[in-house]
């Protein structure tokens, strides 16, 4: 008999709100919260705008001591693992049957930069003792390994803009192997930073004035930052201790394009959509909503209608795909977990989530993309797309609980 | 140096070429450039003649910055060097 794996609590931290009620009812409303960003040497960037957390005040959520070994990457993993736990109604220590997989692209990139500013731009002979573990891209899967006494197996993905749903996936398979009973997966990202804004305008796929997917007048992305944390669980743990269950995670697939390091693939993408409806033991027609990757580049949303319109034929017509990056930016790594709560808010409250700032359909990008307004609809599964860069495809398959 | 000769000196680094075997008539598709290879050219122009080329990889087309031909971009980037001593 296969294990059965369920979502049992969420949270979140992002530029559309600081918990999930918020962020869900932000989604709702097709609010954006992309706008004019407020950093230092904002003067030398050519992209001006992103999804930024408002009045984040690191100082007034933790401790000094802490302070000195959590990025605002791991402020946020932490944040957002907080309220998912309470919200599953969990405390810890979960012990060895407990893990964690978190995913990330950048890491701790902001003590990166404030590091090599303080060593080459202000000629400083050495730099705070705990940099390293500041810094590494494992350090918000271990903080949070720590906080909730998790002592299975707990890692780390950078697999880029797919590492949430590849983390989320990797957690799904092993509770439905049996290797956990319980796992807290998702993932954070704080790249919207001088050096990780820079490094993303100079690949010339940003846009300057907003982020509009599957419009025709869509030119680029647009940066988030923020993180997103599950709690997922084996269906028999959590029905065994009351727990309320929000979604059913029901199937996993991941490819590579094995061609191109950043243009996208239509094979890769729709070998993952398959993957993930046959390991769900889904049909196509079964399908009401997918949460797109929609970044809003040329090249993706073309290539994503397209991938989509291979693996669903007739069908592809009769569901909805909507892109929320429109509405809390591209998060990087961990932009499929703050995406998954839009699937969550489809299978379990029946609102599709709307690709807002949509101007105008494009040829390429013809699907029913919920435009600018959240709609009701019955909707027993879902997918939710990442492609990243590195051509690594990852999909999600979820069914109603 | 020369815009011209500068020009054609980096299409011809990008695209592993020596520089006496590129002319104007040359394309990026010719020079067997492809998106990377020409947000790095985008960047060595830049570099070299300290100007900031309007460029958006997702409507290259739309950019303001003509890089339909070797002389399209020798072009451009002297109407760039212009503006700057305006």
């Amino acid at each position: 008999m296969t294990r059965r794996v369920v979502i049992t609590g969420a949270g979140t931290v992002n530029a559309l709100g600081g918990d999930v009620p918020a962020t869900l009812a932000a989604m709702r409303a097709g609010r954006g919260a992309i706008g004019a960003i407020d950093l230092p040497d904002l003067d030398r960037l050519s992209i001006r705008i992103g999804a930024q957390v408002p009045h984040w005040d690191a100082a007034a959520r933790f401790d000094l001591r802490s302070l000195a070994l959590y990025d605002r990457c791991t402020q946020f993993a932490l944040t957002a693992a907080q309220e998912a736990v309470a919200r599953a109604g969990l405390t810890g220590p979960l012990g060895p049957r407990a893990g964690v997989i978190m995913g990330t692209a950048a890491g701790g990139i902001q003590t990166w930069e404030d590091n090599y500013r303080a060593v080459f731009q202000d000629g400083k002979s050495r730099v705070h003792p705990l940099t390293v573990p500041k810094l590494m891209s494992n350090a918000a899967a271990a903080h949070l390994a720590m906080a909730y006494g998790l002592t299975g197996p707990a890692l780390t993905v950078a697999t880029a803009c797919a590492a949430s749903n590849h983390a989320i996936g990797l957690a799904f398979q092993m509770l439905r192997a049996g290797i956990a009973d319980v796992m807290l997966t998702g993932g954070a990202e704080a790249m919207l930073c001088f050096g990780g804004i820079k490094a993303w305008e100079g690949l010339r796929v940003l846009s300057p004035d907003g982020c509009r997917p599957f419009s025709r007048s869509r030119n680029g992305m647009v940066m988030g930052e923020g993180a997103g944390v599950f709690v997922l669980e084996d269906r028999d743990h959590a029905l065994a201790r009351g727990a309320e269950i929000w979604a059913e995670v029901a199937g996993f697939a991941m490819t590579a394009d094995a061609s191109d390091i950043v243009m996208p693939s239509q094979d890769g993408a729709a070998r993952a959509l398959a993957g993930a409806l046959a390991d769900a033991g889904l049909s196509a027609k079964d399908v009401g909503y997918i949460n797109a990757h929609g970044t809003g580049t040329a090249a993706n949303d073309r290539t994503e209608t397209a991938a989509i319109r291979a693996v669903f034929g007739d069908h592809a017509d009769r569901l909805a795909v909507s892109s929320t990056k429109a509405m809390h930016g591209h998060l990087i790594g961990a932009t499929g977990a703050v995406e998954l709560l839009a699937v969550v808010m489809a299978l379990r409250d029946g609102i599709l989530a709307p690709t807002i700032n949509h101007d105008g359909g494009d040829a390429d990008c013809d699907l029913d993309v919920v435009p600018n307004a959240a709609r009701q609809a019955d909707v027993a599964a879902a997918l939710s797309n990442a492609f990243a860069f590195g051509g690594m495809n990852a999909v999600l398959a979820l069914r109603r609980a | 140096m020369d815009t011209t000769t500068k020009v054609i000196e980096i299409l011809a680094a990008q695209a592993l070429r020596d520089p006496a075997t590129i002319g104007p008539q040359d394309t990026l598709a010719t020079l067997g450039l492809d998106s990377l290879g020409l947000v790095e050219v985008i960047f060595a122009l830049e570099e070299a003649f300290d100007i900031a080329i309007p460029f958006n990889a997702n409507d290259p087309g739309d950019s303001g910055f003509d890089i339909s031909s070797v002389a399209g971009l020798i072009g451009a980037v002297e109407g760039l060097l212009g503006q700057k001593a305006a």
